[in-house]
C-alpha cells in the first residue's frame, strides 16, 4: 500500500545551548504510511517533528520534501509546500465560529487574492463534516468539548490537501472510544495516500494504528520496525522501565517519629476540559521517600503543580497539618515544600553560583556558605562549573544544578519532577548515588516523581502508579516489581 | 451572530444620525471639541488594528500621526500645495516611515518591538525641533490653508472622515484579511504552520495602521491650522491614543472610536475641576482597565455572545 518516499530525514542534529536534543536522526517516510515517533520524555522527538515543520532550525542535516530540502526554510514555507502539524495544545480564534477557524486554514496567503472567500467557506464546510464536525460548525470554540477541539485542529491541518501530516500525541486527552474514531480518521488521511507522522510518548498508544514505529532515546534512533518488533526490543525496554528492577530494603522509618507531613486527599484538577487529575489521593510521610510512577501524560507533572500551588484544583492538599489551597505559591516554597520541576527553569543567563545563591536567598551569609559548600560536596562538577552560564550547560549538569539550587533552599519536603528526563545513564547513576547520600545523611522528606522505574524503586520506600490521572497501584518497591513490572509498558 | 451584526448595524447607524445633526444644536465650542475627538477616534482605531488584531503594542501611534501631520504642514506651508495633495502625500509618507520602521522593528520578539516604536516618536520629536527653519521647531508651524472656517463645517468633515475610517477599518478587521491577522497575533506558531507569512502580514497591518494614522494627522493639522509637538508628535498623545483605544475595547475597532471620543469629551467637561480634571479622567481610565480589561465595548460584546 506504501508509495513513494516523501520525507527523508538524513541526519538530522539540533541543540539548545549545552543540551544536544537531536543527534544523526535519519528516517523516512513514505506516501499511504502511518509512522510511529516514540520514545520518553525528552527524548527529542517532539524537537524532530519542529524541526521537520520549520518551526526551529537544525544545526546540520537535511530534510527533504519530494527530494527539495526543506531544512531552514520558513515554517510557512513549508507548510505551503505540503507538510502540516496537529498541535497538542491548540489555540483558536475564540470569537470565531469552527467554521471560520477551518476556513482560515483554506486562505491563501497573498494579500491581494483574498476575495476568494465564498469557496473558501463551501470548502472548510466539507473538510469540517468530514472530520464529524457537522453539527456544530457555527459554534464558538470554547463551547465544545476537547474531542471536538481536536477534530476542528485536525480539520485545520487536513485543510490544505497536505502530502506529510505531523501529529502531536494524537490520542491525549481523548477517552477510547474517541480513539477508536481518530485512528479511523487517521487511517483515512493514509488511504488517501499521505504520509502520517504521530509523534508519541508510549508505543501502546500508536501500535494499533502505526505501519511502522521509530523509538528514540537521548536524540537517536534506537529503534525501528513494527510495533511488535519495538516492544519487544530489549534498547526499549531497558530505556522505558530501565531493564532489571532492584529493590533496596529499606531501614523502616520509626513509628513513633512517624508522622504524615503531607496528606493529598480527593484532587481533582481540569485543563478546560480535559480531566487531568482524577480524585488523587496519598500520603507522605515524614522522612519517607515516595515515588510516582507513571507515563508521561499520566498526571505526575500536574499533581505536582497542585501541590506547589501553581494550577487551581479541587480536593485538599495539607503539609504538615497546614492546607495549602489559600497560599501561594511563594508560601509554599517558603514552608518548607520545595519543588524541583521537571524542565528545570534555570535562570540561563545567570551563573551555576548566581542559581545557587539565589535558592538560598533567605539565608544567612554563613549559612548561605555552608549549604553551598554541601551543594559542591554534594555535586563537584557544579563547583568546577560555577563560573558558567547555566544554559550553556548540558543536560545533565543542569538537572544537578536544578536538585542543588533546591536543595539550597532547605527543603522540608522536596518534590523531585523527573529528574531523568533526558539524560544518559551514567548522569542517572551519579544523581542516583547524590539521592542517597540525601537519604542517608539529611533529614529530608522526597516525592518523586518518574517514568523510569529502575531509576525510582531503589530509591522508594513507597510507590503510588499514576495512570490517566487516577492512582492505578500502590504498594512498596518489592510488591511492585512482582506485580507490576510486566504490563506497565 | 448576524442579529448581533445587524443590530450593531443599527445602532451604528443612529449613532451616526444623531452625530450629524448635532450642528444644529451645539455651541462652535463644543462642536471643536468633537471635531478634535473624531481625528483622535481614528488614530485610536488604527492603533487597535495594530494592538487588538496583529497582537503588536505600538508605543508611538503619534511616530505615524506625526509624519502625516508635518509632512502636510511643511508641503502646505513652504510650497503652497493644495490640501488634497497634502494629504495624500502625507499618507504616503506615514506608510513609508511605518515600513521603514516596521521591517526591522518586527523582527524583535517582546517587549523589543514596542520600546523601538517608542524610541522613534522620540526621534520625530527630536528632528522636529533640531530642523526648525523647516518644521517651525518647538513652536510649531502655521498653515495658511485651513479645511474651512466654519465650526459645522469642519466638524461634518472630520465626522465623515470618522465613519469612512471605522467602515473600512472595521471591514478590514472582519475580512479574511482580519481573520489571519488575529491569527498571527493570537498564535503565530500555529498561524504560520497554517502556511500564513506572519511577518508579512504584520508589515501590511502596520502600514494599513500609517496610512490612516498619516491621514487623520494631515486632516487634524488642517482643521486646527497649526501643526506643534506637542498636539501630534509629544508621546504624552500618545498614551492618550493607548488609553482610549482599551479603554474603548481591544479586537472592536469601534470601541476604540468610542473610547477616544470619550476621553476628550470628559476631559472637556471635567474641565472645571481644574488640575484635577486629568487626574479624574486617569483614575476613571485606570479602573476601567483594571475590571473590564477588554474594554467598554468588548465587555458589553462578550457578555452578548456569551448569552
Amino acid at each position: 500500500m506504501t508509495g513513494a518516499v516523501r520525507l527523508q530525514v538524513s541526519e538530522l542534529g539540533k541543540r539548545f545551548g549545552g543540551v544536544i536534543a537531536v543527534k544523526n536522526m535519519s528516517f523516512d517516510l513514505r506516501a499511504g504510511e502511518i509512522v510511529g515517533l516514540i520514545g520518553p520524555n525528552g527524548s527529542g522527538k517532539s524537537t524532530v517533528m519542529s524541526l521537520i515543520m520549520g518551526l526551529s532550525r537544525a544545526n546540520s542535516g537535511a530534510i527533504k520534501l519530494d527530494g527539495i530540502d526543506i531544512a531552514g526554510w520558513p515554517a510557512h514555507r513549508i507548510a505551503r509546500a505540503g507538510v502540516s502539524i496537529v498541535f497538542q495544545h491548540s489555540r483558536p480564534l475564540q470569537r470565531q465560529t469552527v467554521l471560520e477557524n477551518v476556513k482560515l486554514a483554506l486562505l491563501p496567503d497573498s494579500l491581494l487574492r483574498l476575495a476568494t472567500e465564498a469557496a473558501a467557506a463551501e470548502r472548510a464546510r466539507t473538510i469540517a463534516e468530514r472530520v464529524g464536525l457537522g453539527g456544530v460548525l457555527d459554534r464558538h470554540p470554547w463551547t465544545l468539548p476537547f474531542a471536538d477541539l481536536r477534530r476542528m485542529e485536525l480539520a485545520k491541518a487536513v485543510a490544505r490537501d497536505p502530502k506529510v501530516v505531523l501529529i502531536d500525541e494524537p490520542f491525549a486527552g481523548l477517552t477510547a472510544a474517541e480513539i477508536k474514531v481518530f485512528s479511523d480518521l487517521i487511517r483515512t488521511l493514509r488511504d488517501e495516500g499521505r504520509a502520517v507522522l504521530l509523534v508519541d510518548h508510549s508505543v501502546k498508544s500508536v501500535a494499533a494504528i502505526a505501519d511502522r514505529v521509530i523509538a528514540m532515546y537521548l536524540g537517536e534512533r534506537i529503534a525501528e520496525g513494527s510495533a511488535d518488533e519495538v516492544m519487544q526490543n530489549e534498547t526499549v525496554r531497558r530505556v522505558y522501565i530501565g531493564g532489571r528492577i532492584e529493590t533496596v530494603e529499606r531501614k523502616e522509618v520509626a513509628a513513633d517519629r512517624a508522622s504524615t507531613l503531607l496528606d493529598i486527599d480527593g484532587v481533582e484538577v481540569f485543563y478546560g476540559k480535559a480531566n487531568a487529575l482524577d480524585r488523587v489521593s496519598l500520603r507522605v510521610q515524614q522522612d519517607e521517600f515516595v515515588s510516582i510512577v507513571g507515563l508521561n501524560g499520566a498526571g505526575k507533572t500536574t499533581l505536582f503543580n497542585a501541590i506547589s500551588g501553581l494550577v487551581p484544583y479541587r480536593g485538599a492538599i495539607r503539609f504538615a497539618g497546614q492546607e495549602l489551597k489559600n497560599l501561594t505559591a511563594a508560601a509554599i516554597a517558603r514552608s518548607g515544600v520545595v519543588h524541583c520541576p521537571e524542565t528545570r527553569e534555570l535562570f540561563g543567563h545567570m551563573s551555576v553560583r548566581e542559581n545557587l545563591e539565589l535558592g538560598g536567598g533567605h539565608l544567612s551569609n554563613s549559612e548561605r556558605q555552608r549549604q553551598l559548600a554541601w551543594v559542591f560536596d554534594l555535586f563537584p562538577i557544579l563547583e568546577q562549573r560555577q563560573a558558567q552560564a547555566a544554559r550553556t550547560l548540558s543536560g545533565g549538569e543542569q538537572q544537578m544544578l536544578a536538585l542543588g539550587r533546591a536543595l539550597m533552599m532547605q527543603p522540608k519536603l522536596l518534590i523531585l519532577d523527573e529528574p531523568t528526563l533526558g539524560l544518559a545513564p551514567v548522569i542517572l547513576g551519579l544523581l542516583s548515588k547524590a539521592i542517597e547520600r540525601l537519604r542517608h545523611e539529611h533529614s529530608l522528606t522526597l516525592l518523586l516523581a518518574e517514568q523510569n522505574v529502575t531509576f525510582a524503586l531503589p530509591h522508594s520506600d513507597r510507590v503510588y502508579v499514576l495512570d490517566h490521572g487516577r492512582i492505578a497501584w500502590h504498594g512498596d518497591p518489592v510488591k511492585f516489581a512482582e506485580e507490576m513490572s510486566t504490563g506497565y509498558l | 451572530m448576524i442579529i448581533l451584526r445587524s443590530r450593531l448595524f443599527w445602532i451604528a447607524a443612529a449613532v451616526v444620525l444623531i452625530a450629524a445633526l448635532l450642528p444644529f444644536w451645539l455651541s462652535a465650542y463644543l462642536l471643536g471639541i468633537l471635531t478634535a475627538a473624531y481625528y483622535f477616534g481614528v488614530f485610536a482605531m488604527a492603533w487597535d488594528l495594530l494592538f487588538g488584531f496583529a497582537g503588536e503594542v505600538n508605543f508611538g501611534p503619534t511616530f505615524l500621526i506625526g509624519l502625516g501631520a508635518y509632512t502636510a504642514a511643511i508641503l502646505n506651508s513652504n510650497y503652497g500645495l493644495p490640501i488634497p495633495i497634502c494629504v495624500i502625500a502625507a499618507a504616503f509618507a506615514a506608510v513609508a516611515g511605518g515600513i521603514l520602521l516596521a521591517v526591522p522593528a518586527l523582527r524583535l520578539r517582546g517587549p523589543y518591538f514596542g520600546l523601538v516604536t517608542l524610541v522613534a516618536v522620540l526621534l520625530l520629536q527630536n528632528f522636529v525641533v533640531i530642523f526648525a527653519s523647516v518644521t517651525g521647531g518647538e513652536i510649531g508651524m502655521t498653515v495658511p490653508d485651513v479645511l474651512s472656517i466654519d465650526a459645522s463645517v469642519n466638524y461634518w468633515y472630520a465626522l465623515a472622515f470618522l465613519v469612512l475610517c471605522a467602515v473600512l477599518l472595521f471591514g478590514l478587521s472582519r475580512s479574511a484579511v482580519g481573520l489571519i491577522l488575529q491569527a498571527s497575533g493570537q498564535d503565530a506558531v500555529g498561524a504560520s504552520a497554517l502556511g500564513f507569512n506572519v511577518t508579512k502580514h504584520k508589515i501590511a497591518a502596520f502600514c494599513v495602521s500609517a496610512l490612516f494614522s498619516g491621514t487623520a494627522g494631515a486632516m487634524l493639522i488642517f482643521y486646527m491650522g497649526t501643526a506643534s509637538v506637542d498636539t501630534v508628535v509629544d508621546v504624552a498623545i500618545a498614551v492618550q491614543i493607548i488609553i482610549a483605544a482599551v479603554l474603548g475595547g481591544r479586537r472592536t475597532i469601534l470601541g476604540a472610536a468610542l473610547g477616544a471620543v470619550f476621553l476628550i469629551v470628559a476631559n472637556e467637561f471635567l474641565r472645571p475641576l481644574g488640575q484635577l480634571n486629568t487626574f479624574v479622567v486617569s483614575a476613571v481610565a485606570l479602573a476601567v482597565i483594571l475590571f473590564f480589561p477588554e474594554g467598554l465595548l468588548g465587555y458589553a460584546l462578550h457578555r452578548s455572545e456569551r448569552e
